[in-house]
């Protein structure tokens, strides 16, 4: 029971650049771009998030760890107000982005999803051309300019590293594509409307490991433009991908610190006991 | 044994035989119904032979319906003097023809009183456009009452002299329908605004003078028209009634009947099998192209299969945007709770309701409330006669529309159901509201269940006839709902109907052995039309379900 001293984990991080090699971060040295203050959520009367208080960082990929039905995807669903398709699901406390209340009444939603845009667990491209799926967002907004759509299309594409797989059957029915393939289309399709923030479902547990790799290239790229968040089940995946990782267990949230520090040296005995495979 | 039962051969063997058993009997009927009403159409050979009846003896003339052996028994109680030691005996159905110089065209005749069968050359078969066909032999051909042709040429020159004197007859019949139903349809409007006129209030004495002088000297230039047309019809009719044929029945009657009564002529004992073959196709294309003749027992059904097109169209136009506007609704806004429980149980039993039910329903509702009142307010000019407030077209396809949409509700909720909530988050998560959302992902995506729905609906309302006949399905409709007068579509009304005139013909008939194939064939129409009305349903449905196919198919 005595092993705060020893290396708590060489199996995960051993061999990872950027756990062993990178500076270390500082939360408080970061700018901020969400805040959650006090949350609390239910389903119906059962509790499934419990006071939760964090602050995403801009610019950075932060990780949500833990066992199943912790609550990491509810509390990822809680920043682009994807709950609220839930009718039985009702919310407590502040969720800020830039300092607004995302729950404030006046809030628009769709224009609050456009600013934060997400990736599911499973690749959900619409029966629609590549092309379509990827303009989907854009024709939303009113842009029908076929040159501007065509110049977004391209660019998104080739941000999601897969405009060389695709470029000759932009026309072609999104679900011929591979599932990896459909899962970067999904990601390109989130980034061609611009957002802020970027929500990963846990993004490759659909996904072969190659498929895999790139999806995690591409988040690591995606991170100079945009905040993103990551739920994943893969603890190698969030010390290779996240720059600040929270573990979270039953609803609340136990440990959120900067992923080389968690992962080598956690706070607490309960992250340390999940990360090390000891948990349950 | 019990190894055997466990294995659970029994239940496939169960099961494949019951698939069997339908399949068979999907066929038979099918079959049964496509032979004998195909079967109509074949020109069978012309038979005369001599029966003796004691010591009379008459020559019959016709062809042969039907032929069946019965016991002995039952001929000799109906009066027959069939030998004791015989037990079965052969009977035939001839069909005789020339209802109006005996009075029926069909007669049972005893094999046994019957000599051998003769198939002679000049004997002829005339279908007629009164008092059914004709059986007998050709003996002359005249023009304006001379003749030009005896014997064996009298045939050759028949055939020319008929075709001409068809041609004329159509004309005739076109002219009545098309230029002179134009005409009356003028002068009919020009009396509507007349009465129009003097119904209008705020119009003073002078200006109702007025406008009705105007309105009459149209009736008057209308009339002269109408005159000069009928002088043209006069001597068209005249010109179709030139050239008659003479012949003699098989008692030894001479008969004179006038070409423009004759519709076609056959010798059918001399015909080749291609000859045959091409009668066989002229037939089967003027029963599909006609309009009837003889309360309903002889010439085509266009008028039915028409009407039977047009009142589904009709549905289907209305039918699918009120179902799927419906289960959107039910599925996609309406709180799910004991309420929307219960509609949509109410709308499931909706489907169970017997038709005629809807039917009464529609004759109450549409016809006499809503036809009523749109009378009252868009037509009083031709009060008291009804426009809108009596069964037509509309309320038939209206009914009809009320009638199917359960199932269309029912299966567009269905597809709602089955798409994945993940397809519906990727929409919402791109900022689309729930309305962007339903009209450019959802509803696409569904589109191949709501043509489900439509295919049933379409299945249901072609073969339906009970509620029909209380809201615009009629034995013989005069004109077709769609024509060249303004406004091309009339709704108001009355049409025929495939299902009704089965019905009719068979059971309402004054001549049942000459309709028995007719329902067949008529039968057969039907079956084949909802076919391709379903096949081409089904082919759109398949084109959507490739289009927006997911990998969840």
């Amino acid at each position: 029971m005595n092993q705060a001293n020893t290396p708590a984990t060489p199996s995960v991080t051993a061999g990872i650049p950027n756990v062993d090699k990178r500076k270390q971060l500082n939360l408080r040295h970061e700018e901020i771009s969400m805040e959650v203050r006090g949350l609390n959520l239910f389903y119906g009367k059962d509790q499934a998030l419990k006071e939760i208080t964090m602050d995403i960082p801009n610019k950075r990929v932060t990780a949500f760890i833990g066992p199943s039905g912790c609550g990491k995807s509810t509390l990822l669903r809680c920043f682009n107000r994807m709950n609220d398709l839930i009718d039985i699901c009702r919310i407590e406390g502040e969720i800020r982005i830039d300092g607004e209340d995302i729950y404030h009444p006046s809030v628009d939603v769709p224009e609050l999803r456009r600013k934060v845009g997400m990736v599911f667990q499973k690749p959900n491209p619409f029966p629609k051309s590549i092309y379509e799926n990827i303009a989907y967002g854009l024709r939303l907004q009113g842009v029908k300019n076929r040159r501007k759509l065509d110049e977004v299309v391209e660019n998104s594409l080739r941000r999601a590293a897969l405009w060389d797989e695709v470029k000759d059957r932009l026309n072609d029915n999104a679900f011929g594509l591979s599932g990896g393939q459909q899962q970067r289309l999904v990601i390109a399709r989130a980034i061609a409307i611009e957002p802020e923030v970027i929500l990963l479902d846990e993004p490759c547990s659909a996904l072969d490991p190659i498929s895999t790799a790139k999806v995690e290239e591409l988040i690591i790229d995606l991170k100079e433009s945009y905040t993103i968040v990551i739920v994943t089940h893969n603890m190698q995946q969030a010390a290779r991908v996240s720059d600040f990782t929270a573990y979270m267990y039953l609803g609340e949230l136990i440990e959120y610190d900067d992923t080389a520090k968690l992962f080598t040296n956690p706070a607490k005995k309960a992250t340390e006991d999940y990360i090390t495979g000891r948990y349950g | 044994m019990r190894s055997w039962f466990k294995s659970g051969d029994p239940w496939i063997w169960l099961i494949g035989g019951a698939v069997s058993i339908s399949v068979i009997m999907v066929l038979g009927l099918l079959l049964l119904i496509a032979v004998r009403g195909l079967g109509h159409f074949w020109q069978p050979p012309i038979v005369e032979a001599t029966f003796h009846d004691g010591d009379q003896q008459i020559v019959v003339l016709g062809t042969i319906r039907t032929a069946e052996t019965v016991t002995a028994q039952a001929v000799r109680e109906a009066g027959f003097d069939v030998p004791e030691e015989q037990d079965l005996v052969d009977r035939y159905l001839f069909h005789l023809g020339n209802r109006d110089l005996t009075g029926r065209d069909f007669q049972w005749f005893i094999g046994d009183f019957l000599s051998e069968f003769r198939y002679p050359e000049d004997a002829i078969m005339l279908e007629r456009r009164e008092w059914g066909n004709f059986f007998g032999y050709l003996q002359a051909i005249k023009q304006d009452g001379e003749v030009i042709a005896e014997g064996e040429r009298a045939f050759e020159e028949l055939v020319p002299r008929l075709a001409r004197s068809r041609e004329l007859v159509d004309a005739t019949v076109r002219m009545e329908r098309f230029d002179i139903g134009r005409i009356n349809f003028a002068i009919e409007r020009e009396r509507l605004e007349q009465r129009r006129i003097e119904l209008n209030e705020r119009l003073d004495e002078e200006e109702r003078a007025a406008l009705i002088a105007a309105s009459q000297a149209e009736v008057d230039r209308l009339n002269q028209e109408y005159q000069v047309l009928f002088d043209e019809l006069t001597i068209l009719r005249a010109s179709g009634r030139r050239d008659a044929l003479v012949a003699r029945t098989s008692d030894g009657q001479q008969v004179t009947i006038n070409l423009g009564d004759v519709v076609r002529a056959t010798r059918a004992n001399t015909m080749t099998v291609p000859q045959k073959m091409r009668e066989y196709g002229a037939r089967f294309w003027a029963f599909m192209t006609g309009y009837p003749r003889e309360a309903n027992t002889e010439g085509g059904i266009f008028p039915a299969i028409f009407g039977t097109v047009t009142m589904v169209l009709i549905m289907s136009i209305v039918v699918t945007p009120f179902g799927v506007l419906a289960a959107i609704y039910l599925r996609e806004y309406a709180k799910q709770g004991p309420v929307t429980r219960i509609v949509r149980i109410s709308v499931n039993n909706l489907a169970g309701v017997p038709s005629i039910v809807f039917g009464v329903f529609g004759l109450g509702f549409f016809v006499y409330f809503l036809g009523g009142n749109i009378d009252q307010l868009f037509f009083p000019e031709r009060l008291p006669a009804p426009t809108f407030g009596s069964p037509g077209l509309i309320w038939a396809s209206l009914t009809l529309a009320l009638l199917t949409l359960p199932v269309v509700i029912v299966s567009t909720e269905e597809g709602l159901t089955r798409i994945p909530r993940a397809m519906r988050e990727g929409s919402l998560a791109l900022g689309a509201t729930k309305a962007e959302t339903l009209w450019k992902v959802i509803v696409p995506v569904s589109t191949p269940a709501m043509m489900t729905g439509l295919i049933l609906a379409v299945a249901r309302a072609a073969g339906e006839v009970a509620p029909l006949m209380l809201v615009g399905v009629v034995k013989l409709a005069p004109n077709l709902p769609v024509d060249g007068q303004f406004p091309f579509i009339h709704l108001e009304r009355r049409i025929m109907h495939l299902g009704f005139h089965i019905y009719d013909v068979g059971f309402q008939s004054p001549n049942a052995e000459a309709a028995r194939p007719l329902v067949y064939a008529t039968a057969l129409v039907l079956v084949l039309l909802i076919l391709v009305l379903n096949l081409t349903a089904i082919a759109v449905r398949n084109r959507l379900r490739e289009r927006y196919k997911s990998e969840s198919d």
